[in-house]
């Protein structure tokens, strides 16, 4: 286990800034997920991590020592790839064998190093395999293995999974976070699946643009999203995202939906008369009969049904679409005119303008609510 | 494949013929030419018919030369082993020079590094006799003219700029990632190179080794001007059969057949080196 900083990095390509003065702490033992769309910059900061790139400005700290300037073999991290990176003239134990190799045990040290490994992993018999004659799964798991077996403080995987098939990645979502947490390392994780996200992170970082736009627990990042960005990345049917303006009323902060006013009990008049986008979790929405109090008439379009929930398509009277998301096996309607109610409770105001999450005024969003 | 009719199956095939003829046949000749005198070869009509003789292989070997005139000596086994040494030399020493510099530059993209690497190339643009008056010059100054030294030195033009490019086309094929990796993984750059760069990049050293070799043996004008009788390579010995009595055909076929066979059974024993080489860029991770 070891502690990470990242202090201001600045990593520009030519003209392209691709890391914008960033900076990260990552704690002793910590599972850090650094989540983001292609491009947002994770694995360029995740190989500044390991030394093979050198940030332009910046330093790199890990355990609290200087690394800035010391080479990706003296670093002593562990690293998986995105595209797996295994050696293609050497067997699989060879392969995992590499970072045994370079500390030069003795060939029953690293004989036992990796047969342990590989069958953690369950990979112990393919070992003698050349990279070409392993299944895309197994190539996954020689390169965790590879990246494991030293025993590496720090740990940086590189969105492993993203190459891998649906089936196994589900797999694997159960099974890393035992694997790591049986490793002891601090984790440093890309990945590009708020899914894969939410399960592995003690902690999500996300990424947008080279910078940092929100940090803190899955939970905090989906309850209350920094900015619409945000809100987009996590969840999934995406988030319904409507342009309102609320305002005062008797009873508080109201907004109207097809003339139907929506309470919003966490927010307070300062946002009456502004233009904002309201954001609605498609599971927060349900599916009422016509004489509930709050109900909104919509029109069904389309049912999609998941696996484990059905996802619905309605239209309001102002030609609006909104996603209503049930668990599968409940009832709900399939076409026609219907009726939704929202819980404004549970709904976001972003500002319009700024796209920034606007402060609600219970206690929670205090904490949470503000961006890293 | 099945929608090919006869006739085109059939034309393909004369097609196919004539072009393997068209290349072949001028070899086959020579071949045929290497075990005839000069009478059979200079008789008309000539004909495919002759009783062979090794007489020209003979004479080539002891180096005695019979002709209307007298016994000539000739030096083309030493001319043949001037061309082994020579290209082999030319070759190792443009592997160690050109394969750290073409990953040097493949890997590491400093301030001029593309102006070096093409003016590197630019080498092959000109023709030689550009550079030959000055370079005669030059070398005579350094005392270089007719040394192995010098010829060695002089074929650099021609074979370090093949290895060069050619081989840092490979490297930069390589995943850098798994360059990357093996690093992590606690391994110095000159060990990555070693264990991973130079095996991955092996069928390409190979095929561009080859090449070089055989642009090296081929070299005739170079060695023509800058080496006298005793460094000569065979392209340039085989003008001594031109001699004040007349060609002769059959030691000059004979010289080629036997001059050829080096590169011939290099190129069929590297040939799966450069298949392997050309599919290498298949296989990813």
């Amino acid at each position: 286990m070891t502690t990470l900083h990242l202090k201001n990095i600045v990593k520009r390509y030519k003209s392209h800034t691709v890391l914008d003065d960033l900076s990260l702490d990552v704690a002793d033992g910590e599972r850090l997920v650094l989540f983001g769309p292609s491009g947002s910059g994770k694995t360029v900061l995740l190989r500044l991590v390991a030394g093979v790139i050198e940030p332009d400005e910046g330093r790199v700290l890990i355990g609290g020592e200087d690394m800035t300037d010391v080479d990706a073999e003296h670093r002593g991290v562990g690293m998986a790839f995105q595209n797996f990176a295994l050696f293609p003239h050497m067997s699989a134990f060879d392969n995992i064998a590499s970072p045994l190799t370079a500390t030069r045990s003795s060939k029953d040290a690293i004989a036992a190093g990796v047969q342990k490994v590989a069958k953690l992993l369950k990979i112990d018999h393919v070992l003698s395999h050349h990279p070409k004659a392993l299944s895309n799964g197994q190539k996954q798991r020689t390169a965790l293995a590879r990246a494991l077996v030293g025993s590496p403080p720090l740990l940086l995987l590189d969105d492993p999974l993203r190459n891998v098939d649906a089936k196994l990645r589900f797999e694997m979502r159960l099974e890393l976070p035992r694997l790591l947490a049986a490793q002891g390392a601090t984790v440093v994780y890309v990945t590009q699946d708020y899914k894969e996200a939410m399960a592995l992170g003690d902690r999500i970082a996300v990424m947008s643009q080279g910078r940092i736009r929100q940090i803190g627990t899955p939970q905090q990042i989906y309850n209350a999203p920094a900015d619409i960005e945000i809100a987009r990345l996590f969840g999934d049917p995406t988030i319904n995202l409507l342009d309102v303006t609320p305002q005062k009323g008797g009873e508080g902060v109201f907004v109207e939906l097809s003339n139907v006013r929506v309470r919003l009990a966490d927010y307070d008049g300062d946002v009456s008369g502004k233009s904002c986008v309201l954001g609605l979790r498609p599971e927060t929405i349900v599916f009422v009969d016509a004489s509930a109090p709050g109900a909104i008439p919509v029109t069904v379009e389309a049912e999609t049904p998941l696996n484990e929930k059905t996802v619905t398509l309605a239209m309001t009277a102002r030609g609006r679409e909104i996603l209503v998301s049930r668990p599968a096996g409940t009832p709900g309607p399939v076409a026609g005119p219907a009726h939704i109610a929202v819980n404004g409770a549970q709904a976001f105001l972003f500002d319009k303008a700024s796209g920034r999450l606007l402060p609600r005024v219970d206690r929670e969003s205090k904490r949470n609510g503000e961006a890293a | 494949m099945d929608t090919t009719s006869p006739l085109e199956r059939i034309l393909r095939a004369v097609a196919l013929t004539l072009v393997v003829v068209f290349f072949m046949f001028p070899i086959f000749w020579i071949f045929l030419m290497s075990f005839q005198t000069n009478e059979t070869i200079l008789s008309i009509p000539p004909s495919i018919v002759f009783s062979p003789t090794l007489s020209n292989y003979a004479a080539l070997i002891t180096g005695k030369l019979q002709t209307a005139a007298g016994t000539l000596d000739i030096a083309f086994m030493r001319n043949l082993g001037n061309s082994i040494f020579l290209s082999v030399t030319s070759v190792a020493v443009a592997l160690v020079l050109g394969v750290p510099a073409a990953y040097a530059f493949a890997r590491h993209k400093f301030k001029g590094s593309e102006d070096i690497a093409f003016t590197l190339l630019s080498f092959r643009f000109a023709p030689p006799l550009l550079v030959l008056l000055p370079l005669t010059q030059y070398f005579q100054w350094l005392g270089l003219s007719n040394t192995y030294f010098g010829l060695i030195w002089v074929y650099q033009l021609i074979c370090l700029p093949l290895i060069l490019w050619i081989v840092r086309g490979y490297f930069e094929d390589i995943s850098a990632d798994v360059e990357y990796a093996y690093r992590i993984a606690g391994h110095s750059w000159f060990a990555t190179f070693r264990k991973i760069a130079l095996p991955l990049a092996g069928p390409g050293i190979a095929a561009a080794g080859l090449l070089a070799f055989i642009f090296a043996w081929n070299n005739f004008v170079f060695a023509l001007v800058l080496a006298s009788a005793d460094k000569q390579p065979v392209t340039v010995g085989a003008l001594a059969f031109i001699t004040s009595s007349g060609i002769q055909y059959g030691q000059i076929a004979s010289a080629i057949v036997l001059s050829v066979t080096p590169t011939l059974a290099l190129a069929l024993y590297a040939q799966r080196y450069l298949v392997e080489g050309l599919s290498l860029g298949a296989v990813k991770g």
